[in-house]
């Protein structure tokens, strides 16, 4: 670190402009100004620092209950646990994966969410390829009718699809989640990816086609690895989107212990015990540490991913 | 099954000349959007020609009555209550989030801490609403007067010297319980908001912003003359996805209050109606309602849509 921080050329700073033109001016109020600057941007530093503390509070309180004893949990408020005596435990999650089940309603979460995450997005991508690069009668009709399906609440298609899902036999099977999260996330994924893929330069597939490239060929070879970052940010949306979800699980698998995801457990523990705060706080921990994994893991092409898609829409 | 009715189309002009790839696209575009159209086809859009039928029929779908649950709905005290409170949402929540995401992308763009004061912002999207809902349970906890207070909120209450609270569960104060709600709310999403609408801040040039200040503009009108005109395409996507999210609202409710203390909402209601009460007739009506309601912000998407298409 300089130490003149406000002299080295910085790219937030309003001060320090590399315009020759305003050079003179800058230097005669250089000291002023970088006052005035040093004072709002580290007003600006205490605010946004302030905004991310309040954000985490609440996340910070459940964190530290979770390793807090059950009767301190009830009979204090979290924020006294982190005075001296500490009396710091790991019993909530030793009770919570051994005796709730929930060990196998994390593993059941994970057998929901890959499928339910990599079948819309495939589709959606193939979708979205033709939506994007194929001309084709009723193609605009087609799409924006996918499109509208986005507004559809999960209530709606319930009972429909659980008759037809009785009918042909799959209810309470994973496979019925599958098809159902299939389904509900089709409309975003194709919306958000095609407007990734239309954002590609025309004269990419322009001159694949000219070289007499399939579809195929052009979506596997020149499409995927150009879109990587879109798509591994829909995975992350999708994933998490599952991995949270409670009601399709809750309709299509019943109530049955042991196909059940980490949400209808943990649900099921708020309404039926609900004063059992040892027992919410370290099973909605452990319900949030894989999504967070995820996230964290795919942060990068998340935000270049939006970038692409949002920005040239 | 079709999704959208057929209508005719007129051929593009250029496709006479582009004749053996066109023709070939015709047939084979099936293929690539085949899977998404029967998926969607089967099921969401039947299932959104059922309830629409449904919506018509009495109770248990045997009778035919016209409009008569929709005038239930618009006259029944408790059901109007319902959709208020999603009304309130509507507003309050979108609202919330697009504008704080909006300002906390534009305050964050401007510190050092930039990537970690976003993290903080975003974990509440990666939690589960159950997750939430626990969270803040611990944040609305309630005791009584003289005991001690472990929710926080009553903590910090009661420290200035106010009597403890029953946070979203006093039947006397409905429209702080719905906004305690939504501030849940506000809380999980504004991160989704604040990173899609970061992304687009990053694309303003900054020579543009360095120019403006140059010329002596003050910050708030070049947020107001500048960034915020240059985003508008962004701030359409996040607040249309925040739109449909919201009248969508479920898992709080459904978690937090179960719709009690005057917190109903329309979803809730509608897994009442279906699932307690075995109301198709009313719950399709209210499903309907909701469908209604956001064909406003499918239109403008649509018009949205078409001027991108034309800009391309």
């Amino acid at each position: 670190m300089s130490a003149t921080p406000h002299m080295t050329p910085n790219p937030t700073s309003d001060v320090a402009l590399p315009l020759p033109r305003v050079g003179a001016l800058v230097r005669r109020r250089s000291l002023a100004a970088t006052l005035v600057h040093v004072f709002s941007s580290s007003v600006l530093t205490v605010l946004v620092v302030l905004i991310a503390l309040i954000w985490s509070v609440p996340t910070i309180g459940l964190f530290i209950s979770s390793f807090r004893p059950p009767t301190a949990i009830h009979n204090s408020g979290w924020w006294t646990g982190l005075t001296p005596p500490w009396h710091f435990t790991i019993e909530n999650y030793q009770n919570v994966i051994q005796a709730q089940g929930l060990g196998q309603a994390f593993i059941n979460s994970l057998i929901i969410s890959i499928p339910g995450t990599i079948l819309p997005v495939l589709l959606a991508a193939f979708a979205a390829y033709a939506f994007a690069w194929m001309k084709f009668p009723g193609r605009d009709w087609i799409f924006l009718g996918i499109v509208a399906m986005m507004i559809v609440p999960v209530q709606m298609m319930l009972i429909p699809t659980l008759k037809l899902f009785t009918n042909i036999g799959i209810t309470g099977s994973y496979v019925s989640v599958w098809l159902a999260h299939t389904a509900l996330g089709l409309p975003f994924a194709v919306y958000l990816l095609r407007s990734f893929f239309g954002a590609l330069p025309s004269d990419l597939f322009e001159s694949a086609s000219i070289d007499g490239a399939s579809h195929v060929r052009v979506f596997f070879s020149i499409l995927l690895p150009l879109s990587v970052p879109s798509l591994a940010s829909l995975v992350i949306f999708q994933f998490m989107w599952v991995w949270n979800d409670l009601l399709v699980a809750l309709i299509f698998l019943g109530g049955s212990q042991n196909v059940a995801p980490l949400t209808v457990t943990i649900a099921d523990q708020v309404n039926s015990f609900g004063t059992n705060y040892e027992v919410l706080t370290s099973a909605a921990f452990l319900s949030m540490a894989l999504p967070l994994a995820v996230f964290f893991g795919l942060q990068r092409y998340f935000v270049r991913g939006i970038l692409a898609g949002s920005v040239k829409g | 099954m079709a999704v959208a009715v057929p209508q005719p189309v007129a051929p593009p002009a250029q496709q006479s000349r582009k004749a053996p790839a066109a023709r070939r696209d015709k047939f084979f575009a099936w293929f690539w959007i085949g899977p998404a159209v029967v998926f969607v086809g089967v099921l969401l859009f039947y299932p959104v020609l059922d309830t629409i039928g449904l919506s018509l029929f009495n109770f248990d779908s045997s009778k035919f009555v016209g409009l008569q649950n929709f005038h239930l709905i618009f006259t029944n005290p408790l059901l109007l209550q319902v959709l208020r409170n999603n009304l309130l949402w509507l507003v309050v929540a979108t609202g919330g989030t697009v504008l704080l995401g909006l300002i906390i992308a534009v305050l964050v763009d401007r510190v050092r801490i930039e990537s970690f004061a976003k993290a903080t912002i975003f974990i509440p999207m990666a939690l589960s609403m159950t997750a939430a809902a626990v969270i803040w349970r611990f944040v609305y906890a309630y005791a009584a007067p003289g005991e001690k207070q472990i929710g926080l909120l009553n903590a910090i209450w009661t420290a200035f010297g106010g009597q403890p609270q029953a946070w979203t569960a006093d039947p006397k104060s409905v429209l702080l319980n719905n906004l305690l709600l939504i501030v849940t709310y506000v809380w999980m999403w504004t991160g989704f908001c604040m990173v899609i609408l970061s992304a687009a801040l990053k694309s303003i040039p900054t020579e543009i912003l360095e120019a403006a200040r140059t010329d002596g503009a003050s910050e708030l009108s070049i947020f107001f003359r500048i960034t915020v005109p240059m985003i508008s395409p962004t701030i359409a996507v996040v607040a249309t996805t925040m739109l449909i999210n919201v009248l969508k609202i479920f898992d709080i409710v459904y978690v937090m209050t179960g719709g009690n203390f005057g917190t109903n909402v329309i979803n809730n209601e509608y897994w009442n109606q279906l699932f307690n009460f075995n109301q198709f007739g009313v719950a399709s009506a209210l499903a309907v309602i909701l469908l209604i309601a956001v064909i406003p912000v499918m239109l403008f998407n649509i018009r949205r849509f078409r001027i991108q298409e034309a800009q391309r």
